[in-house]
């Protein structure tokens, strides 16, 4: 049997600096990878105050404090922000896979609609929370 | 003449094995998340800042403790198969494999240990309203 010879396949290209200008379209799709995949962060945060939570006083209020505390509420403010940018950009995937809103005209108007729709939902999650 | 179909021919080939798999997965949970997560927000930020009672007695409760079951289930399968699409794009061979294997890792152990902790929430939930 002939030897197989191992091939150095390479990898998908990074596209954008060297071979493309940073587009509307582009960056708003590989902001939703970024946010999507940076959220386990603050998912660790919050199952760690959880377990927190059913053991003793002393470590909840150990792991309270930390979640609480302005790092905490930075961490969870900047994680509401990307929950929301990675569901709206989510959505716009799906309408992309329909088929639909292609035309680049239409798709960068949806990347601003992501990126502005994010921030409103970040600010009326923040006031619903608090309140 | 030919027995085989077109189809059966290319089912199982592919660099992955699987097809769209992946695909229709993240496509399925997308769709089960954009429920979800609006109510698992409210739920967890009205949680947050509260007492360690007060915790307990939210995630004790039928709704709050099942919506959080679904997201993290639900929410970490589709970063685990999400993280592992981002590695295969940008990594290759035994450090490709190592990191998968880590990201599937860690989406699991949040599922176990939020599913613990929902459970024992729920059991000390009785506890603490029988002592009241």
């Amino acid at each position: 049997m002939a030897e197989t010879k191992r091939v150095e396949r390479p990898l998908s290209p990074f596209m954008i600096g060297p071979y493309y200008r940073p587009q509307m379209t582009s960056m708003s799709s590989i902001l939703t990878r970024i946010t999507g995949n940076a959220l386990i962060a603050s998912a660790l945060l919050a199952v760690w105050w959880l377990l927190a939570a059913t053991t003793s006083p002393g470590y909840f209020d150990f792991v309270n404090a930390i979640v609480t505390s302005w790092f905490g509420d930075l961490v969870f403010t900047l994680s509401a922000w990307a929950v929301w940018y990675h569901y709206l950009a989510g959505l716009r995937h799906l309408y992309f896979d329909a088929g639909k809103g292609l035309e680049i005209e239409t798709a960068e108007k949806l990347g601003w609609g992501i990126i502005i729709g994010s921030v409103v939902l970040t600010i009326i999650t923040v006031i619903i929370v608090m309140v | 003449m030919r027995y085989l179909t077109d189809r059966k021919r290319a089912v199982g080939k592919g660099a992955a094995h699987t097809g769209t798999e992946d695909h229709w997965y993240m496509t399925v949970s997308a769709v089960a998340l954009a429920f979800l997560v609006p109510v698992f927000l409210i739920v967890f930020g009205r949680a947050l800042g509260q007492s360690q009672e007060g915790v307990i007695a939210t995630f004790s409760r039928p709704f709050p403790a099942i919506v959080t079951a679904l997201l993290v289930v639900v929410g970490m399968r589709h970063f685990a198969k999400g993280a592992q699409m981002m590695l295969e794009d940008y990594t290759a061979g035994t450090t490709r494999k190592v990191l998968v294997i880590a990201a599937h890792s860690v989406a699991y152990l949040v599922i176990a240990v939020a599913l613990y902790a929902l459970a024992k929430m729920t059991f000390l939930g009785i506890v603490l309203g029988a002592m009241n």
